[in-house]
């Protein structure tokens, strides 16, 4: 018999290896009301493992409370939450999680090394000083180690922050804002570290204002406005196709219908636009302009466009309102 | 194991916070006056000429009570304004966010910032109390006749107020917490007084003042008890200071009914914080 129990555990444990690891977070129906105003209505995502996904929205959007809601720092009026593979109701799902708040302050009384040092113990992981140490070296605060933290400016603290979120291995980071109080170098500090993080393997949540930072280092946006789900999926998705514009001179029908191969056409005046698929290779648009000239066409311009995360956000909460915002 | 890092990291707060120097400068006074008010007192002139040695002794622990009031005051002011910011501070200003999404129950948080603060406010009463005993010894030679007792039930009216200021400050701001917990401190003590004086004029209402704010609030009970172990009994019985009424003087010891109802209030009070922090959104 316990031979039978062993094999049955054994080939369970086997089962649930073999399984796709469950996904970094998972969240379905969040809802949150203060008062009488919602601020969170349905929110339902999903992040996989080593995903990186930018949040983006207008001030009032929600995003700060989904994001406090998934760490149980504030408790959803409805919905559910599993982080790392465990129901966010247990504690122990945020251990490997790393989170720097939009308010971020630390203990004044303590230098930034006590700081991390107390946030390893906190974690329950062991990470050696020197580790620790690395973790500010990386943030740029090597040299304030052993300074109080209430001597710090405010760009000093959020880099803090960032050391805080990053030093007890996460395998999953959250960054609320973590550029609001940094200058410009800081911010691309910032970016090389997400996009370190994505080398890792280590899942990120980035809620930026910045638009270009987010359509950089993202590989899914979801876009929360009036605390609901307006769009969400990959850049690709979301962005739709590319979209190529040319000048032409002298255009017959043959040189039309090759136009019209290339993709969706549009034309104004001499100026013709064609649509091309996101997936394109690169190849599309040399094969049509060597064509053009081939069929004697004039090419006197040739500008690729990309629909800009920025425009299509716009676009998305122009078109959609929020209920709730401010 | 949060508990105790959260503990340790609370008194690392206390000792390196302005509160401690505030503190240590506080009761520096307090002794120094009160050992130059003491040395006065041997040898005094009265109108009814030179105080005889039991009616010194009298003197020596009214005085010690009045002095062992003022730093039971300074040790709860002193604890109720490190409680206050303890819990709404940090939540108002961002600082327990980081904290708390790390893999910790807000229990085990309330329990170790609760922990440290009751070392920090024993361990002042304990210094600072046996500090008090040695300038009375050196000046009067009186040593009170249950030490030991007194600083434990002074220690428990310490962490009776600090309890109290924690809940206050899991559901009000970081001020106002400090200020109603000292305010309710001192609403209970007049209390006392005003039904110490309703029992030596016999008026059952009025005394009856006194029981209720004891067990609504059990610091002014706790302090009474720890007098009582302060005081000479002997010299009490000499004068015939019975039902007097007196503030600085107390007539019984505590029962052990009201210590066990004070650790429940305590407990109580506690889970009721327990529970109000454990629903906060932060």
């Amino acid at each position: 018999m316990p031979s039978d129990t062993t094999a049955a555990v054994g080939s369970a444990a086997d089962l649930l290896a073999a399984l796709p690891p469950s996904p970094a977070v998972w969240c379905s129906g969040l809802r949150k009301q203060y008062g009488r105003r919602t601020a969170v209505d349905d929110v339902s995502f999903t992040v996989q493992r080593g995903e990186v996904l930018g949040l983006l929205g207008p001030n009032g959007a929600g995003k700060t409370s989904v994001i406090k809601m998934l760490l149980g720092l504030v408790r959803p009026d409805a919905g559910e939450v599993m982080l790392l593979g465990r129901p966010a109701r247990d504690p122990l799902a945020r251990t490997g999680v790393g989170y720097l708040p939009e308010l971020f302050r630390y203990q004044p009384w303590l230098t930034a090394a006590e700081v991390l040092a107390l946030h390893v113990r906190l974690a329950r992981v062991r990470v050696p000083a020197a580790e620790q140490r690395d973790c500010l070296t990386l943030v740029g605060l090597a040299e304030r180690a052993d300074d109080r933290v209430g001597e710090f400016s405010k760009g000093m603290q959020q880099r803090l922050g960032l050391a805080v979120a990053l030093v007890a291995r996460p395998e999953l980071v959250v960054l609320d804002e973590p550029t609001s109080a940094l200058d410009p170098i800081g911010r691309v500090d910032v970016r090389d570290l997400v996009l370190s993080l994505k080398a890792r393997g280590v899942t990120v949540l980035l809620n930026s204002h910045l638009i270009g930072e987010v359509e950089r280092v993202c590989d899914q946006v979801l876009i929360l406005d009036g605390g609901r789900v307006a769009a969400s999926g990959t850049l690709d998705e979301l962005l739709g196709q590319q979209e190529v514009r040319l000048h032409l001179g002298g255009v017959d029908a043959r040189a039309e219908a090759r136009l019209r191969a290339g993709g969706p056409l549009s034309r104004s005046g001499d100026w013709f636009t064609v649509a091309v698929p996101a997936d394109d290779a690169g190849t599309t648009v040399p094969q049509l302009v060597r064509d053009l000239v081939g069929l004697g066409v004039s090419v006197h311009a040739v500008e690729p466009g990309r629909i800009s995360l920025e425009e299509r956000l716009l676009g998305i909460l122009r078109r959609e309102p929020g209920d709730g915002r401010s | 194991m949060t508990a105790l890092t959260v503990a340790a990291l609370t008194l690392r707060e206390a000792s390196r916070r302005r509160v401690l120097w505030a503190l240590v400068v506080l009761t520096a006074a307090l002794l120094a006056l009160s050992a130059w008010g003491f040395s006065r007192l041997a040898g005094l002139e009265t109108s009814q000429g030179t105080l005889t040695s039991g009616e010194a002794r009298l003197v020596a622990s009214q005085l010690l009570n009045l002095v062992m009031f003022g730093m039971s005051l300074i040790a709860a002011l002193g604890t109720a304004f490190l409680a206050g910011p303890t819990l709404a501070g940090e939540i108002e200003s961002g600082m327990a966010l980081a904290v708390l999404a790390r893999p910790v129950r807000r229990s085990a948080v309330l329990l170790g910032k609760w922990l440290g603060l009751v070392a920090f406010g024993c361990g002042f009463v304990a210094v600072a109390g046996l500090a008090q005993f040695l300038v009375v010894r050196a000046t009067v030679g009186y040593w009170p006749p249950s030490p030991l007792s007194g600083l434990a039930l002074l220690a428990a009216q310490t962490v009776v107020l600090l309890t109290l200021a924690l809940l206050l400050s899991s559901v009000v701001s970081t001020m106002a917490s400090g200020i109603v917990a000292v305010g309710l401190f001192g609403a209970t003590w007049v209390a006392g007084v005003v039904g110490g004086v309703g029992e030596a004029l016999g008026n059952d209402g009025v005394a009856r003042v006194g029981t209720v704010s004891r067990i609504l609030l059990p610091t002014d009970g706790l302090w009474r008890g720890a007098m009582h172990a302060f005081q000479d009994p002997t010299a009490l019985s000499q004068f015939g200071f019975q039902n007097s009424g007196f503030p600085f003087l107390s007539e019984a010891p505590l029962t052990v009914a009201y210590l066990v109802w004070a650790g429940v209030w305590v407990a109580m009070v506690w889970g009721l914080t327990a529970f109000s922090f454990r629903l906060r959104d932060i």
